[in-house]
């Protein structure tokens, strides 16, 4: 049976991971699937690392495999409050697409999306890419205009979107109405055939059992709750609910508590959280093959390979960490999907859920060093970050590596806000705000 | 859905009739054309975002129209207090946040100066009906469920 990896560090044993193939899988259905084993190990935190990064969701746990995988840092742990994958990353709606207008956003995107193409061979994980198809439709004449302004921006960006009629939208997506007389009339939609869904917690797991597989430690149920700074200013470590870890570089990954976690070393930062909401629908055959959006009416859609109906719902308009949200703004959104798509008016809702995200003033994430020599963020991705986790990963891992930027992050500092550099594609997302 | 008290009409009214505003108590400097970029950076974008104790402002747009502030905390959603505009902002004992340290993290809404106007007209218009001394405005984006998933 190969082995991925045994990776021995400190005198310690690193995990051994088992390679999926069909030839494993073949020889664990003779043994009644018993020799699978664990796919990351929980190990306890050393006194000290080369890097911590906060937060075990996708992008934290990507960064964490990045840096053992392309950079050779393998003295790396990920700490997480409650379980890996257990935040946003298994709360979105799993889409992924990169039709961005800015130079900068479409860049970060489509790195994101490039890596999706070939994640699952390279981390030996099913993270059940399907490159369905995202459409977003227009309903009035201002949608049309901004969205073929998107589509030429994308193309120039070398980012695949093209124009479709409503008759040509219908053929592509069935269940939808676009009759004449409808309530919210489509007038075209810009369709990125590239674009699509991902399983989400398989990102995440996959992230971490080849992360683990290189050495990486994964310490769950541990939250930090101070960061230490020598009196020269730089990253001494974090302090934890399991006592003080040591690290010399801090990477601070967390999503809705970005801005509380900054605050522990002082830095503070451009970012509001908000409750943001997600629901799914009874399981049902294969009905609805793509993504739908509408920003216009504020509805999207799309069917997992469970069969429910994955629906994305609004921000609550008010701060919170509560991790849920009004009832109200579920009803928005179905009224929508309900109008657009008649067929799912009978549906049933199964469950919601509420994410805390972090929005920055101009919507783009913030992917930086920071004043403090040895911290790192990467935050700020708001509404719409899942679809980025490869390439925010990737980036990332070479920002804490080489203490510098890739160039393809170099863009989304911390500074912008100060300088006025921003990347508002608050204003180019055709969303009303 | 929350239920806000209008310190205006005095009712506890349903949040659909309501818009909330950003954070309260934020000074606009009336030196404007001569701070720093980096003054302008705190003032304009730079946000408390605290888990726990928030003063914030709600418009009640459906209703009287007006704005005032209100201490709610961002864990629970529960109000601790709603109060008018120009109002000095209540010491809420809260565990999470105590009091003292917020206002020494905001010496500006402390030390007076004239605090009106904000960042768009929409928020000037209310900062006028209040006192000009106390009115507390404060960055409006008014942010409807704008999501790029």
């Amino acid at each position: 049976m190969p082995v991925l990896f045994n990776a021995v560090q400190d005198g310690e044993p690193g995990f051994a991971m088992r390679r999926f193939s069909a030839f494993a899988i073949a020889r664990e259905a003779l043994r009644g699937h018993k020799g699978w084993g664990e796919q990351w190990a929980s190990p306890e935190p050393r006194e000290e690392y080369d890097v911590v990064i906060v937060g075990a969701g996708g992008h934290g746990l990507g960064a964490a495999y990045y840096l053992a995988a392309e950079h050779g840092i393998t003295n790396v742990a990920v700490i997480e409050k409650g379980w890996l994958g257990g935040g946003n990353t298994g709360r979105n709606t799993t889409i992924i697409r990169s039709n961005y207008l800015y130079d900068e956003s479409a860049g970060i995107y489509n790195h994101a999306l490039n890596l999706w193409d070939g994640l699952s061979q390279e981390l030996n994980y099913n993270v059940m890419y399907s490159a369905r198809g995202v459409m977003m439709l227009a309903h009035n004449e201002h949608d049309r205009q901004s969205f073929q302004r998107h589509v030429h921006a994308n193309r120039l960006n070398g980012v695949d979107n093209e124009w479709l009629t409503p008759e040509q939208a219908k053929s592509f997506c069935p269940p939808l109405n676009i009759s004449r007389e409808a309530r919210y009339p489509v007038v075209g939609a810009a369709l990125q055939r590239r674009g699509g869904v991902a399983r989400h917690d398989a990102v995440a797991w996959g992230y971490a059992r080849g992360a683990s597989a290189r050495g990486v430690h994964i310490i769950q149920n541990c939250e930090v709750t101070g960061i230490r700074r020598a009196r020269q200013g730089h990253v001494t470590g974090v302090e934890t609910s399991r006592g003080f870890i040591g690290a010399r570089k801090v990477g601070v990954v967390a999503a809705g508590h970005s801005s509380v976690l900054m605050q522990m070393a002082g830095v503070k930062v451009p970012l509001e959280s908000y409750p943001l909401q997600a629901l799914v629908s009874e399981p049902v055959k294969p009905v609805f093959p793509c993504v739908v959006m509408s920003n216009t009416v504020h509805a999207y859609i799309s069917q997992s390979d469970k069969g429910e109906l994955v629906i994305g719902a609004g921000t609550d308009q008010y701060n919170s960490y509560s991790q849920t949200g009004g009832v109200h703004i579920l009803t928005h959104t179905l009224e929508a999907i309900c109008e657009m798509f008649p067929i799912f008016t009978r549906m049933k809702m199964l469950r919601s859920w509420g994410g805390i995200v972090d929005v920055t003033p101009d919507r783009s994430p913030i992917l930086a060093k920071t004043p403090v020599p040895g911290l790192y963020v990467n935050c700020g991705w708001g509404t719409g970050g899942f679809k980025a986790t490869p390439g925010s990963a990737h980036v990332f891992a070479h920002t804490i590596a080489r203490d510098e930027p890739h160039p393809i992050n170099a863009p989304f500092t911390l500074e912008r806000f100060r300088t006025g550099r921003l990347i508002d594609e608050a204003a180019a997302a055709a969303v009303a705000h | 859905m929350l239920l806000i008290r209008c310190p205006y009409c005095e009712e506890d009214r349903p949040e659909l009739e309501f818009r909330h505003a950003g954070q309260a108590h934020i000074a606009r400097p009336a030196n404007m054309a001569e701070i720093s970029d980096e003054e302008f950076e705190e003032y304009f974008f730079i946000r408390q975002n605290p888990k726990g104790l928030y003063f914030e402002r709600w418009r009640h747009i459906h209703g009287c129209a007006r704005f005032f502030n209100a201490a709610r905390d961002t864990v629970s959603d529960k109000f601790v207090k709603t109060y008018k505009a120009g109002e000095k902002k209540p010491s809420v004992a809260k565990p999470k946040a105590p009091p003292a340290k917020r206002a020494a993290a905001q010496p500006a809404s402390a030390k007076a100066a004239p605090k009106k106007a904000a960042p768009t007209k929409a928020a000037a218009k209310p900062a006028r009906k209040a006192p000009a001394k106390r009115a507390s405005t404060g960055g409006t984006k008014t942010r409807r469920g704008a999501n790029k998933p």
